[in-house]
């Protein structure tokens, strides 16, 4: 895989495009662990591997600074993702910062969950006053459908670790993507649910996500096709304002950048401050035309 | 901005009329000096023009909800700001009933009432709403309102209290002054917590502060039960109100909040 897929930066499609505003900064992402993971799945559209540093690991500091301004503007909720979080040495100290000003999540491949793990999980979850969301992305019913796409043998650790977490009572919130073949009907999804509930979630909570065409998907399906753009459009304010990046961004250990989708596009970066990128954003990339036409949002 | 020393507030009444004629009840025994309605009249119980004859009837001041917002707009769904297929499934049904069974009459003077209201109480300033100062259908749930959050809600709108209901669960955070948010619960439907019991708030100002007292509002929910049942509403519902678990429009409670309740 790695050999396979060359890491180039992300560039705006051709044409003249509407432009986002930042309506309030509700949402703040942490790309903790840059772009180094544990597994190299196939549909990554940030093609993240154990040897991509195209995003380094964010250190402890620079998490509890972005915090620190975070709560000066009133930031409603937190999101950590990667890569693997759960690589990232400081992670603990990290959430624990986090669930001490607001509501939490982080997205795991659920691969390195151990019953320890789980169980600090636990008690950071119950030590805050705030919600705190683990989600976990599988691709399937069965080993045959998900160790394809997230590598083999991952099947049976990612219920392990889903199991860990039932066990000690954090229930999950489940992510799929539309690889998952049917997940994104109505049939599918309520296949997915009883599913859920059979491997030990009582209470299932599910998210079905679009695939973005780039990265290594652009190799393991398709890339965009050429009229797959927003070049041209003309987007209502309520059209705009469902935009996840009127409303977040996203802090990387190179600076922050407009949304989680975008991190590998250097015309995406806005600043260093979170304070310096609260201004508009034109939606030049082909990955806007999927949050547009999808109604995708990365947080759950 | 008128100026009251202890007010009564009624969260959303999801056609729950027996509720609100209980709820109206223990506020005037408690001596309360007003009441108020912050929106969602009808919805997920049976009869939605009761609730709003008991409203005009008692000539309780009240804003709009999303509820009041589409029906009076003709929208074609309650814009109750799910996103999760089952939950608009069922959010659907309930839109679809009260909307077939409101009077064109009562739906036009939906249409004419704030979204927002301003009271003070004992000095501190009041900003009602029904989902947030900034949305009608944004949820405010306690485990994933922060207080950062709150304090900019606080300056951005220029108030010391928000007064707000729409998740149907009753909360309040506020800081060592009493600023902060109070959602008042619901009274249509219980607050997840197996008893079937419906809430209402009271706040009262006193020496500079307001406190806030959440009463709890027994009612006959057999009888509104066996109706919404007469009306063919979903078993779902009617399970809820026997039960006091929820059982539909689960998938947008946060992580402790779901965790509190049975589904």
């Amino acid at each position: 895989m790695s050999q396979l897929v060359q890491i180039r930066p992300l560039m705006p499609a051709e044409g003249t495009f509407p432009t986002v505003p930042m309506n309030a900064l509700d949402t703040l992402w942490f790309q903790v662990a840059g772009t180094i993971c544990n597994l190299e799945c196939t549909h990554c559209f940030i093609s993240c591997s154990p040897q991509n540093h195209a995003h380094e690991m964010m250190t402890l500091e620079q998490v509890l600074t972005y915090l620190d301004e975070a709560k000066q503007l009133g930031v409603r909720e937190y999101y950590f993702t990667g890569g693997e979080p759960l690589m990232n040495k400081s992670i603990y100290e990290m959430f624990e910062a986090s669930l001490a000003q607001g509501p939490t999540s982080f997205l795991t491949n659920g691969v390195l969950i151990k019953d320890k793990v789980a169980e600090r999980l636990k008690a950071l979850s119950d030590a805050s006053d705030y919600s705190f969301d683990v989600r976990i992305s599988i691709d399937g019913y069965s080993a045959a459908d998900n160790d394809p796409i997230r590598g083999a043998g991952t099947y049976d650790r990612i219920l392990a670790g889903i199991e860990a977490l039932a066990n000690v009572g954090l229930n999950p919130v489940i992510t799929v993507t539309e690889v998952c073949g049917d997940a994104a009907t109505r049939a599918g999804r309520t296949r997915f649910l009883d599913f859920l509930k059979k491997i030990g979630l009582s209470q299932p909570r599910l998210k079905i996500l679009p695939l973005l065409r780039m990265g290594a998907e652009e190799h393991r399906e398709r890339g965009y096709h050429r009229w797959e753009s927003l070049a041209g459009a003309h987007l209502s304010k309520d059209e705009l304002s469902a935009l996840q990046c009127s409303s977040c961004r996203i802090a990387c250990a190179s600076g922050v950048y407009v949304c989680p989708i975008l991190i590998d596009a250097p015309g995406a970066r806005m600043g260093d401050t979170l304070a310096s990128t609260l201004r508009s954003f034109p939606l030049e990339y082909q990955a806007c035309f999927t949050c547009h036409a999808e109604g995708l949002s990365c947080a759950t | 901005m008128r100026d009251v020393t202890r007010v009564a507030f009624l969260g959303g009444i999801y056609s729950n009329y027996l509720a609100l004629e209980a709820a109206i009840r223990e506020a005037k025994k408690r001596g309360v000096d007003q009441i108020w309605a912050l929106g969602d009249f009808g919805a997920f119980g049976p009869h939605p023009n009761r609730s709003v004859e008991i409203l005009r009837e008692h000539d309780i001041p009240a804003i709009q909800g999303n509820y009041e917002e589409s029906l009076s707009t003709n929208a074609e769904d309650c814009h109750c700001g799910y996103t999760d297929p089952r939950d608009n499934h069922y959010a659907q049904i309930s839109y679809d009933y009260t909307f077939e069974n409101t009077a064109s009459a009562y739906k036009a003077w939906m249409g004419t009432l704030p979204k927002h209201a301003r009271l003070e109480l004992d000095g501190q300033r009041l900003l009602l709403c029904h989902g947030s100062p900034r949305t009608i259908n944004e949820f405010l749930w306690r485990s994933n309102t922060p207080t950062p959050f709150i304090e900019r809600m606080l300056v951005e709108h220029d108030t010391d209290l928000v007064v707000c209901t729409h998740t149907g669960i009753h909360w309040e955070r506020r800081d060592d002054r009493g600023r902060g948010v109070v959602n008042v619960g619901a009274l249509g439907r219980p607050a997840n917590d197996g008893r079937t019991n419906v809430w209402f708030a009271i706040l009262t100002g006193q020496g500079g502060r307001v406190d806030v007292e959440f009463v709890p509002v027994a009612y006959d929910h057999h009888r509104l039960a066996r109706e919404m049942s007469d009306e063919g509403l979903p078993d779902e519902f009617v399970e809820t109100i026997e039960t006091g678990w929820w059982t539909t429009c689960l998938e947008i409670l946060p992580a402790k909040e779901r965790a509190q309740g049975r589904y």
